[in-house]
């Protein structure tokens, strides 16, 4: 079987910085990977050049074994890739439902369809049982958890293939953080895979079939959950070295 | 715990922006009308207040394309002297090539056009900032206004390009159709900024232009079709022009440069981008216009209403900040 998403020998520069050298990652079809690492180790970096924010100087991209071409964030989404990036890319001004909506809005004739882009955004956002009053004030005047639920309903709505979640619930209390647990569960019984960022190791562990960790822009190793203790990952993490018998693709 | 809240009513895009902005405006217009209507006897006569209209049409058109301009964060300092090139180029094809009327307005409708999509790749490709592009603009157009026109006014237009000059009678009241094009203008942008998706691009694009991007809106796109858009605005300001005075006038255009700032801002559009309303510009276009109006009836040199304006001009973007800040 073809993964749904190969990134291979991904490097990526910014000025002197080098963010990423020679990254390979991939995610089959119903797989969570977890990515880990430090701060600035190049995890959104990574996921940026997959969701068409950044452009890699080299390196390829595979989507169902062929190569694509990502350009910009449309050519992302066009491939059934969504995402919840870490700075969550809302549109400070509009309302909920605008920013569930936005760049894909729905219209009857030329008019906006605001009526069933409420309903369908309540809908979704239901779903991850968080209590937005209402969707109609602009989400600067949210609270962290409910402008992070706004974002996750954006990328669950359109039915991705791949959805990348950039530290998704960082901003969530524990309730809301184990709706979108299950949330991840059952888009993973859909067969959507999902790359999985978060600081919580614990949360990562539960979820993920594979962990991805990563350190100083390269890829530390790949080794699948069951396999490892949460102590064993830390070492990865913290020194950047993979066990002999982990060592995994 | 937390349970599903039930759909709240709809509320149009008007009641989710911040009122205090269009408020603002409101009230010093109301202010205003009442203390020149008390203060004297002419001011509120019909045929006075369809003259303001008629000295706000110009001011008022340019300001609908400034505004998108800077609702995406964008400035644009060339909007008036583009407008005069435009004339130029409108009176001197009818007048002295002898193009036909329409062909010579779609010709200068044309050059502004051009002049607003330059703007665009200026900034959208080459990305620098609109105020360095459009002040470079500013003077370009200026000098290629005075050159092609070789600084003479030119006169004896065909009546089409007068068209916008001919009045519509109610009773008394005279009303051209250079105003109700202007009405026209600012509801057939209110309908797409708050009605459409492109308008609500324009917003996002305008408030955060990154969160845009990453969403799969092409900003830069965005950005270019609203200099040109605003071009073509300028276009259709400059009929006007040339059907109020009659003639094609290379001096044209200078105070609205700026003036057409001001009626932006005093109508409560945020000079951050992304907030502001389309008929918010009317209204401070119409203050302006009130403004001067006034002063003329009560005798009071025009001196004193360039310090009012500006004062109020601080305090309008003052109001903003405030706004700002607390959301
Ligand atoms: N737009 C940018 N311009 C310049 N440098 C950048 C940019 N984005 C990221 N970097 C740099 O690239 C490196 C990787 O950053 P990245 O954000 O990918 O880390 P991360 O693993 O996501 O960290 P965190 O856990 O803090 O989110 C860092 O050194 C960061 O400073
Ligand atoms: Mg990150």
């Amino acid at each position: 079987m073809n993964p749904l998403i190969e990134m291979k020998n991904i490097s990526l520069r910014f000025g002197g910085n080098q963010a990423l050298s020679d990254v390979s990652i991939n995610l089959y079809p119903g797989e969570v990977v977890g990515l880990l690492g430090h701060n600035g180790a190049g995890k959104s970096t990574l996921i940026k050049v997959l969701s068409g924010a950044y452009k890699s100087d080299s390196g390829q991209i595979f989507v169902e074994g062929s190569e694509v071409k990502i350009n910009n964030p449309q050519d992302s989404q066009r491939h059934g890739i969504e995402t919840i990036y870490q700075s969550l890319a809302l549109a400070d001004n509009l309302d909920a439902v605008a920013n569930v909506f936005l760049g894909r809005e729905k219209i009857n004739g030329v008019v906006l369809d605001e009526d069933t882009m409420e309903i369908e955004a309540r809908k979704v956002l239901d779903r991850l049982r968080v209590k937005i009053p209402s969707l109609r004030v602009p989400v600067s005047n949210m609270s962290g958890g409910q402008r992070q639920t706004v974002a996750i309903a954006r990328a669950v709505y359109f039915k991705a293939k791949v959805l990348i979640m950039d530290e998704p619930t960082a901003a969530l209390g524990p309730e809301e953080t184990q709706k979108v647990g299950e949330l991840i569960k059952a888009l993973k019984a859909e067969g959507v895979g999902i790359f999985l960022i978060s600081h919580d190791l614990h949360d990562v562990a539960d979820l993920s079939d594979r962990l991805t960790v990563m350190k100083n822009g390269r890829v530390v190793g790949t080794v699948n959950t069951k396999d490892v203790s949460e102590d064993e990952v830390l070492g990865m993490i913290i020194a950047g070295t993979t066990p002999k018998h982990l060592a995994n693709k | 715990m937390t349970q599903p809240a039930s759909i709240q009513p709809k509320k149009s895009f008007l009641e989710r922006l911040p009122s205090l902005s269009i408020l603002g405006p409101v009230v010093a217009l109301v202010f205003m009308t009442a203390f020149f209507g008390f203060s004297t006897t002419t001011f509120f006569t019909s045929r006075n207040l369809s003259q303001i209209l008629q000295q706000v049409m110009i001011v008022g058109v340019i300001g609908i394309g400034q505004t998108l301009v800077i609702l995406t964060a964008g400035i644009d300092l060339s909007c008036g002297v583009v407008m005069a090139f435009g004339s130029i180029v409108m009176t001197k094809f009818a007048v002295e090539y002898g193009v036909p009327p329409i062909l010579a307005i779609f010709a200068g409708i044309a050059a502004t056009t051009l002049f607003g999509f330059i703007n665009g790749i200026l900034i959208t490709r080459v990305k620098l900032p609109p105020f360095i592009v459009t002040l470079g603009m500013l003077n370009i157009a200026t000098a290629l206004t005075l050159i092609y026109s070789k600084s003479q006014t030119i006169s004896g237009v065909p009546d089409a390009l007068l068209f916008f000059g001919n009045t519509l009678k109610f009773g008394e009241t005279q009303i051209t159709y250079g105003v109700i094009l202007m009405l026209a203008l600012f509801t057939l942008t209110w309908f797409i900024l708050s009605e459409t998706a492109p308008g609500r691009h324009l917003y996002a694009v305008g408030n955060q232009p990154e969160a845009a991007r990453l969403t799969g809106i092409p900003t830069d796109r965005v950005i270019l079709v609203v200099y040109t858009v605003a071009g073509l605005i300028y276009g259709i300001a400059a009929w006007l022009l040339v059907s109020r005075y009659t003639v094609g006038n290379p001096n044209a255009g200078q105070t609205e440069n700026l003036e057409s700032i001001t009626a932006v801002v005093l109508g409560g559009t945020s000079l951050f981008g992304g907030r502001g309303m389309i008929f918010g510009t009317l209204l401070g276009a119409i203050i302006i216009g009130v403004l001067a109006s006034g002063f003329i009836q009560m005798g009071i040199p025009s001196t004193y209403q360039l310090l009012i304006t500006g004062a109020l001009v601080i305090l309008a973007v003052a109001t903003d900040q405030f706004t700002k800040r607390k959301s």
